[in-house]
């Protein structure tokens, strides 16, 4: 038999071979392909974000207006669910039996092993009753988070709101923002969005093969901690928001207040608004269509984005240029008749008052629009006849500075820049050489072909206070501890106006208030210095807007205040503007000679009918019948000198305001 | 020198120490592998590391027995003990009285513990091969006791094919080594490495013709080579036939005897079908397991993909995979090493014997381990499609190990007695 002695050694030698083929293939896989590590890696670490809170907002005094507030959510594993009392549940977390199903499908879509959210952001009372029997519920958890809270209810187009993160900010975002994470998405929420939602922490968790965590990767050593949003100390004054929210209750308007000092913005009232809290919790996205669809857009950030002809409470500013340019000096007089000659029209003063000799104070005082209209010819006349485009050119860049047809660069989203026509926009129009002062004319009242935001309006005033110069508007006063948060916030920009020529036409505003057009708002023991508007709208009742700053010598607040179709400046923008003042500098508001109180104010009901056809924001165009016509005959006229149909329509719309001289104020 | 009373005497003591080797490093991977905080303590019989503890030491107590025993009538009884354990595979078969476990209809209950009767078949049969091979005038060369052989090698093959088990079936097919060393043509092995490769290759590539001419152009460069030898011609020219044959045979082969799972195993090892979720997902996460090893291993306990439980069975069949996660390429070649030098050592103690019995005995037993360890470890690395068969003495398992205990415990006891008469 051992005749076969030598096959031991192929045998052997078969062994070996197929000991070194494994040896081979386990050098392979252990040694070069470097792969399998990165499979193990990812099999069992999970990274898992840990969420910092968002950064409350406070306001001057450190009142708080964004907090966070606790909510459980209800979450679900459906794998690990078993047998249960399921109409208790859904009676626990108040859903019906047809919801439970439909959650519950979504969440084993979306993974049968891996936790997701059944319900979320339970109030805490439920959460509570509910704590003490989640052991009743396998596979359910209770998961805590937190919340915008709005403990004054107040400020919302302010402050903005946060909300799910969409597919384009999520592919901007360069892989930050994830589906379901949360993002400011209007107002401060949005402007400082990254200061506000601090930095993300990762832990990166083990899980076993049925994805039960199991501790931390490498002994959370790659784990990094959740840093908390800033605290943002915002400019604003809770007090005179609340109250001027109140006072602008029921009406479509703004109120915005700056302190000329600084350019901080103390109040910003855009009415009508909402309580912001109502876009947090379960009822969110019901409230949001409901807020989304009100005709009266309480979503519309008024005091940037609504514009409106500034009206008479554009005057001093026309005066101060007139001044500067040396066109007229304070001692210049103009005898009002009741009317003004501009061209071959007749312009009747507001109500065809007959206002006699006035001087630029006194014409600031009771509005005479014959002495501006007069100062304004002036000023387009002032290089010549022939060259009535190049002293327009002139005087707008004047208007420019202040701020006016240019954005201020708040420091929120979607601000408007408003708008002031160009000498070229004219010699598109009237072709050429075929305009003059006298067509352009009504522009020195503030009407026709300027727009301008709320807060453009309250800027100038703080111009005037500062006798030459405001610092940009803001809302945000600190982020943390940091005092300055940005260099421009504390620049000076000047207007182009010599601070000795502020006295006479400042002169002529404190006399607003004490004897001229705003009589009736005066407050006792302080000089507050003013300027009514009575801004058409091309349709309804006029804007009543009034602008002011107070006290007259060191100035704390500047304000404008806008009501749409309230009537009169003298009506109701400037009540609601001296109450607010009031409140700001004295923490009261005192008995009036006039026998106002806000209360009258709280309660009125100006809201107008037509706003759902005509949304705020969009221009004012013509409704008469009147208008249409000329509209139409202008049409056919200048058909070949406007090229693009869109273009065209747009500046039919300018156009037909020119037309509407009738008696100014 | 032939005191029968020093029952150590003589003993190798090299297997003896491999043996201890590789269970030791088998419980320390069972341990590992099962580990649940929870049950922190070492013997705890509710574990597995506490069963296989046990039946550690019960091996240890077989194993001594089995040394004590008188071995020269073991040759005289191996066909009584190839009948019992051929009557217990049949009586796993029948409903009622064979416990079902894992789809295998392969266990007996005893109460304190089940049995595996097939884990003993591979004892016996070799027993009863090597005792019919050892007795005089038999030669594997004649058609009459290579059907014997065959037979006696067949018999509970197709017993537990039944079950089915076919890892345990093809255990079976292991001892042609036994019959070539003792005469079989090289050409069983050669053609069987053929029919192997043409198997593989067919299914790799789906185009049977490509095959075929490949084959026909090999046959044509050996036809040449082989000019003048006439008889060399003749075979080859059958051959190339039978393999082209064999080319349009093994898909209907192949789709027609195998069952579902079977050709989804052999599809993922192939590389036909990536698939790592359902079929292939044992698999895919064992190789996960041993390549993220690398050099020196996760340590001890530290395995993510054993302690955390992704691959499944770790305890028994895919065992390996604790050894290349936490010991790195460093245990894999320790386990692989231990493993061949085993089987070297079997074949250094099955050629020092005197007597035929002994020697194809060893040379069974040889096959046996090499078998296990080769299809077991290719399992875990991919190599092979999943077959359920366990990593001997190292995976977790009472029978395997007791089975495979006094399958060494065997030899070492007849290799002690080689100077005796027999």
């Amino acid at each position: 038999m051992n005749s076969f002695f030598a096959r031991r050694y192929v045998i052997t030698g078969i062994f070996i071979t197929v000991a070194l083929i494994l040896l081979a293939r386990l050098f392979y896989m252990q040694i070069i392909d470097d792969r399998y590590l990165l499979f193990a890696k990812n099999n069992v670490v999970r990274p898992q974000i840990v969420y910092p809170a968002r950064g409350p907002i406070l306001d001057r005094r450190g009142v708080i207006l964004v907090g966070n507030q606790p909510v459980y959510d209800v979450m679900i594993t459906p794998k690990l669910v078993k047998a249960f009392d399921t109409l208790e549940f859904c009676r626990l977390i108040g859903i019906d039996k047809e919801g439970f199903d439909k959650r519950y499908k979504k969440a084993y879509k979306h993974s049968p092993r891996l936790q997701s959210v059944f319900e979320g952001q339970l109030s805490t009372i439920t959460s509570a009753s509910l704590q003490e029997r989640m052991y009743e519920f396998p596979g359910f958890d209770l998961v805590l988070r937190t919340v915008r809270s709005y403990p004054d209810s107040s400020a919302a187009q302010f402050l903005g709101y946060i909300g799910e993160v969409n597919d384009a900010r999520i592919a901007k975002s360069g892989g930050y923002y994830r589906q379901g994470d949360y993002i400011g998405i209007s107002g401060v929420e949005s402007s400082y969005e990254p200061e506000l939602r601090g930095t993300r922490g990762v832990q990166n968790l083990m899980v076993d093969s049925r994805g039960a965590a199991k501790g931390h990767f490498a002994d959370g050593a790659y784990d990094t901690a959740a840093v908390a949003g800033e605290r943002l100390t915002s400019s604003l004054d809770s007090r005179i928001q609340k109250l001027g929210e109140r006072l602008m209750a029921n009406k479509v308007g703004s109120i915005v207040a700056i302190e000329p000092s600084t350019g901080e913005i103390l109040c910003f009232v855009s009415s009508p608004t909402y309580n912001p809290n109502q876009l947090v919790g379960r009822q969110r996205s019901e409230n949001y269509s409901e807020l989304n669809q009100d005709p009266y857009k309480p979503f519309l950030v008024r005091p940037i984005q609504a514009r409106y002809q500034p009206g008479s409470s554009f005057k001093p500013l026309d005066a101060l240029i007139a001044i500067q340019e040396g066109v007229i000096t304070p001692q210049t007089t103009y005898n009002c008749p009741g009317y003004y000659i501009a061209g071959n029209r007749r312009i009747q003063c507001f109500h065809g008052e007959v206002h006699g000799t006035v001087n630029l104070a006194s014409a600031v005082a009771h509005s005479c629009n014959g002495y501006f209209f007069m100062v304004f010819e002036k000023l387009i006349n002032q290089k010549g006849p022939k060259y009535t485009d190049t002293s327009f050119t002139l005087w707008r860049d004047k208007v420019l500075k202040f701020g006016i047809a240019r954005k201020l660069n708040i420091d929120l989203p979607g601000e408007n820049s408003g708008f002031l026509a160009t000498s070229a926009f004219y010699d598109k129009w009237y072709k050429r050489g075929g305009w003059r002062s006298s067509t352009v004319i009504s522009l020195g009242i503030g009407q026709s072909e300027i727009l301008a935001t709320p807060l453009q309006l309250a800027n100038i005033e703080a111009t005037i206070a500062n006798r030459g110069f405001f610092y940009k508007p803001h809302l945000i006063k600190s982020i943390g501890d940091k005092q300055i948060i940005k260099k421009e916030y504390t620049e000076r920009n000047y207007v182009g106006i010599d601070s000795g020529y502020f006295a006479p036409v400042i002169d002529g505003m404190q006399a607003v208030v004490e004897r001229g057009t705003a009589v009736g708002v005066r407050i006792p023991g302080i000089i507050m210095c003013g300027k009514t508007g009575t801004a058409q709208t091309g349709h309804g009742e006029d804007n009543s807007v009034f602008v002011a700053f107070a006290p007259r010598d060191n100035p704390k607040i500047a304000i404008a205040v806008v009501v749409e179709h309230g009537g009169q400046g003298a009506t109701w923008a400037a009540p609601i503007a001296s109450f607010i003042v009031e409140k700001y500098l004295r923490d009261s508001i005192s008995r009036r000679p006039s026998g106002i109180t806000p209360d009258y104010y709280m309660n009125k009901n100006l809201l107008p009918a037509i706003v759902a056809k005509t949304p705020p924001g969009k221009k004012p165009s013509a409704d008469s019948l009147k208008k249409a016509a000329v509209l139409d005959s202008l049409k056919k006229l200048k058909q070949k000198q406007v090229a693009a149909a869109n273009k065209k329509a747009a500046l039919l719309k300018q156009a037909a305001m020119l037309y509407k001289h009738k008696g100014n104020e | 020198m032939n005191n029968q009373r020093s029952f150590f005497f003589n003993v190798d003591w090299v297997t003896v120490f491999i043996y201890l080797a590789l269970c030791t490093i088998g419980w320390f991977n069972i341990y590992a592998a099962v580990l649940d905080p929870e049950h922190a303590s070492m013997i705890d019989t509710h574990t597995r590391y506490g069963s296989q503890f046990i039946f550690m030491m019960i091996a240890f107590v077989v194993a001594i027995v089995i040394l004590l025993l008188e071995s020269r009538f073991l040759s005289a009884l191996a066909p009584a003990f190839y009948v019992i354990t051929v009557l217990l595979l049949m009586t796993v078969l029948i409903p009622g009285v064979g416990r079902n476990v894992g789809g295998n209809q392969a266990w007996i209950d005893l109460g304190f513990m089940r049995l595996q009767p097939s884990e003993f078949a591979k004892y016996t049969t070799c027993l009863l091969l090597a005792r019919y091979l050892s007795g005089t005038n038999i030669k594997v060369t004649e058609i009459k006791s290579f059907l014997i052989a065959g037979g006696i090698i067949l018999l509970p093959m197709i017993l537990i094919k039944k079950q089915p088990d076919d890892g345990s079936t093809l255990v079976f097919c292991s001892l042609i080594f036994v019959l070539y060393r003792e005469g079989l043509s090289p050409w069983f092995l050669i053609v069987t490495g053929v029919i192997i490769l043409l198997f593989v290759l067919s299914l790799i590539i789906p185009n049977p013709w490509y095959l075929v001419s490949a084959l026909i152009a090999a046959g044509f460069l050996l036809m040449y080579f082989y000019r003048r030898n006439r008889q060399m011609l003749l075979g080859l020219l059958i051959g190339t036939v039978l393999a082209i044959g064999l080319v349009f045979a093994i898909r209907p082969i192949y789709n027609r005897s195998l069952n579902a799972y079977q050709k989804d195993r052999i599809a993922v090892v192939l590389g036909i079908t990536h698939d790592t979720r359902h079929v292939g997902y044992n698999q895919n996460q064992s190789k996960i397991a041993i390549g993220s090893g690398r050099m020196w291993g996760k340590g001890y306990l530290k395995g993510t993909q054993t302690q955390y439980s992704f691959v499944p069975e770790q305890s028994t069949d895919f065992i390996f995979c604790t050894i290349g996660e936490e010991w790195g390429f460093a245990g894999s070649i320790v386990v692989v090493g231990l493993y061949l030098s085993l089987l070297i050592r079997i074949i250094v103690i099955a050629e020092r014997q005197r007597s035929p019995f002994s020697r194809i005995y060893a040379y069974g037993v040889a096959s046996v381990i090499f078998f296990h360890f080769f299809i077991n470890i290719s399992m875990t690395i991919g190599f092979m499609p999943v077959i359920g068969i366990p990593l001997p003495l190292i995976s977790y398992g009472g029978s395997s190990l007791l089975s495979f205990t006094i399958l060494l415990f065997t030899l070492i006891k007849l290799d002690s007695n080689r100077m005796g008469i027999v």
